[in-house]
């Protein structure tokens, strides 16, 4: 097990490092971040003084030589325009983007895993059906302007719920969190099932295939010969067999939506990761990116290793071992 | 004999398919009394599956028993509610089904499948359940029941399997066991070790046997009477020594004489030509007559109706064997 946490992380890093160069070089192709940041009013000692201060006086490897050497202190830079730690900024925008995506998986499970099921189980039923053509819609629209609508329907000709931002907030153990209140929660509820749509149609489609085939299982008729009560029979039987490759689809789409949330964060002005993502590429703030991109790395390998252990909890038979690949 | 536990009429089970509806249990009726035990024969899609299946009321869809009765200690199963057929299997009925890697839920414990299965049917403590369950699993020779529970499918063999889901069958002394082929999947000795224990407690609690299988010398050695399928039909029935003796229909003379044992030492074994037929389009008259020796003119025109015979032999054919 410890082996196998260690091959992880150090295949994690490695991919960290790839990531980073490459975003490196590929952010200094595309512009020069001063033409941005400095006020075109500065007078021109003013301006080379912010340069020399950014770095970006110096060439690009001598400039990448202290991008690694600050890494190696664990200082992933600062960032041009915040003028703050970029990690300490992605960081502290993080909790919003965790509360937006954990949330959506919430709503894709609880409301998918179940309809799945019933179309699974009941394939040519009329019910089926519309839930199956449901999960086609929930699956092609494009996200922003599936967003959009979600305004449209619920903020604007509606009025139940506001059209964006994040309302208020409570610090749970020094993070702001917004669920717990209700303002905080009605700001929540739109992007977060935003998120969960698309989820929730691939969740649906995961359990009804699972459940279709997991149904005609010897185990589950014979489940039914020993007597065992529908609700048993489907409840257990059915779906613990199938939660393994539900679980599998999404531990990797939660590090999905954590990393992608930028549609969604965008069309709702909320303030997690995403947006920062964006404003940042923006402006050619470099070490946020950078920064960003690690992390982003670094959380999808902490995921799938979630998954992994999950999927050993869930089926017996692939109990992680030491030496497993 | 006393009254019978099980008594089949006419069960007629099809499947309503894109290319036309099979009858896989065509007009099936047979009887097993307390402490009897019937072996079912026939080649590989003759219908016993779905006929142990159909008893239970265990035909999903596309199939659907399409006629007979079912009685259990004269009461039609047939007629019972979903839930009141649910109460009766695994409780009145049990089955065992043909493939034991396949049979236990891979992703449940032992104890958890045995456990659950006692508390739906008896309203007793989880840990008077596992008792239960222990002293089911001792009772077909499972050494360590107490560990055994808490073990998983896969970390058993074969061989454990099966006998976990014979103790599941025997736990709650059911009325009836269907056991569908139970020991074809596992070597000889294990098999014949099986076999006698299985016969040795059936005698002992009175529970009546039906004995699924494709070999005539299982049923040979373990039934007192036999019912031979051939295309979702009995073609002929009667106690074993009795048919084994002087097979009166031209399949079941095949049967035997495909049996290496059953021909002297120097003779030449004798399968039976032909392939199975397909119930998608079986012959217009006797299923048999693309294969039978026997068969004339009538036979390709007509479908023979069962007779009863002296002694509960029943046979359907037009050209019965003379009694040698
Ligand atoms: N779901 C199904 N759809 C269509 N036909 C089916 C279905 N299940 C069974 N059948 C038909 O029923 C016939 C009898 O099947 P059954 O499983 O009872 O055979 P069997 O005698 O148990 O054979 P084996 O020795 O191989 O187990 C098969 O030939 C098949 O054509
Ligand atoms: S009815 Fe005719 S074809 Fe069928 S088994 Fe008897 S003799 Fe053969
Ligand atoms: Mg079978």
């Amino acid at each position: 097990m410890l082996a196998y946490l260690i091959r992880r992380l150090g295949q994690a890093f490695l991919v960290m490092a790839v990531m980073a160069t490459i975003v490196f070089f590929g952010l200094f192709a595309v512009g020069n971040p001063i033409d941005l940041l400095i006020n075109p009013e500065a007078d021109l000692a003013e301006q080379e003084e912010t340069i020399r201060r950014l770095g970006l006086d110096k060439p690009v490897h001598v400039q990448f030589g202290f991008f690694l050497a600050g890494l190696a202190q664990g200082d992933l830079g600062t960032s041009f325009v915040h003028n703050r730690p970029a990690l300490e900024l992605i960081l502290s925008r993080l909790p919003a983007t965790l509360e937006l995506a954990f949330l959506g998986i919430l709503i894709a499970v609880v409301l998918g895993i179940p309809l799945g099921m019933i179309a699974g189980l009941k394939p040519e039923a009329p019910y089926s059906k519309v839930i199956m053509a449901g999960s086609v819609v929930g699956f092609s629209t494009p996200n922003f302007w599936q967003g959009l609508m979600l305004i449209m329907l619920f903020a604007v000709f509606l009025g139940w719920l506001p059209a964006g931002g994040r309302g208020d907030t409570v610090d749970v153990l020094g993070i702001p969190v917004s669920f717990l209140t209700w303002d905080g929660l009605s700001h929540l509820i739109l992007p977060a099932l935003n998120v969960a749509i698309y989820k929730m149609s691939l969740v649906i489609r995961l359990t009804r295939a699972g459940t279709a085939e997991v149904a005609l299982q010897d185990y589950v008729k014979y489940a039914r010969a020993r007597g065992l009560s529908p609700f048993r029979v489907v409840g257990v039987h059915v779906l613990k067999n199938i939660l393994i490759p539900v679980v599998t689809v999404l531990g990797l789409e939660t590090g999905n939506v954590i990393a992608f949330a930028v549609v969604t964060e965008t069309v709702f002005s909320w303030p997690g990761i995403g947006k920062l993502l964006i404003d940042s590429i923006g402006l050619l703030d470099r070490p946020v990116v950078v920064a960003y991109l690690m992390l982003t790395v670094f959380l999808f390998v902490m995921i799938n290793l979630v998954v992994d252990i999950g999927y050993s909890l869930l089926d017996p038979r692939v109990r992680v071992k030491g030496g497993r690949s | 004999m006393s009254a019978p536990v099980l008594s089949v009429r006419n069960l007629v089970t099809q499947f309503d398919t894109r290319a036309g509806t099979i009858t896989a249990v065509d007009g099936v009726s047979l009887e097993v009394g307390p402490g009897e035990v019937l072996g079912i024969v026939g080649e590989s899609g003759s219908g016993k599956t779905i006929t142990g299946f159909s008893i239970l009321g265990l035909i999903d869809k596309p199939g659907r028993i399409a006629g007979g009765e079912v009685l259990l200690n004269g009461q039609d199963l047939r007629k019972l509610s979903d839930r009141a057929m649910a109460r009766l299997r695994g409780d009145r009925i049990a089955m065992i089904f043909q493939d034991p890697m396949m049979t236990l839920n891979p992703v449940l414990r032992i104890d958890t499948q045995m456990i659950e299965t006692i508390r739906a049917h008896r309203d007793v403590s989880r840990s008077r359940a596992r008792d239960m369950a222990a002293e089911a699993l001792a009772l077909v020779g499972i050494p360590s029941p107490v560990e055994r529970l808490r073990t998983y499918p896969h970390e058993m063999s074969g061989g454990m399997r099966q006998r976990v889901v014979i103790a599941i069958a025997l736990m709650l002394e059911p009325d009836l066991i269907i056991a569908d082929e139970p020991t074809t999947a596992l070597d000889v000795t294990i098999q014949s070790q099986i076999l006698s224990e299985m016969q040795k407690l059936m005698a002992e609690r009175n529970t009546a046997l039906i004995w699924i299988t494709h070999d005539l010398t299982v049923v040979a050695g373990l039934a007192h009477r036999v019912a031979v399928m051939y295309a979702g039909r009995i073609v002929e029935t009667g106690s074993v020594d009795d048919l084994l003796d002087h097979p009166m229909h031209p399949y079941t003379r095949g049967l035997i004489s495909s049996i290496p044992s059953s021909v002297p030492r120097g003779e030449r074994l004798v399968p039976i030509k032909g392939m199975t037929p397909s119930l998608m389009n079986l012959p217009e008259g006797c299923a048999f007559a693309p294969r039978c020796p026997q068969a004339s003119e009538i036979c390709r025109k007509a479908r023979p109706d069962r007779q009863d015979l002296a002694s509960g032999r029943g046979l359907r054919c037009f050209h019965p064997l003379e009694e040698a």
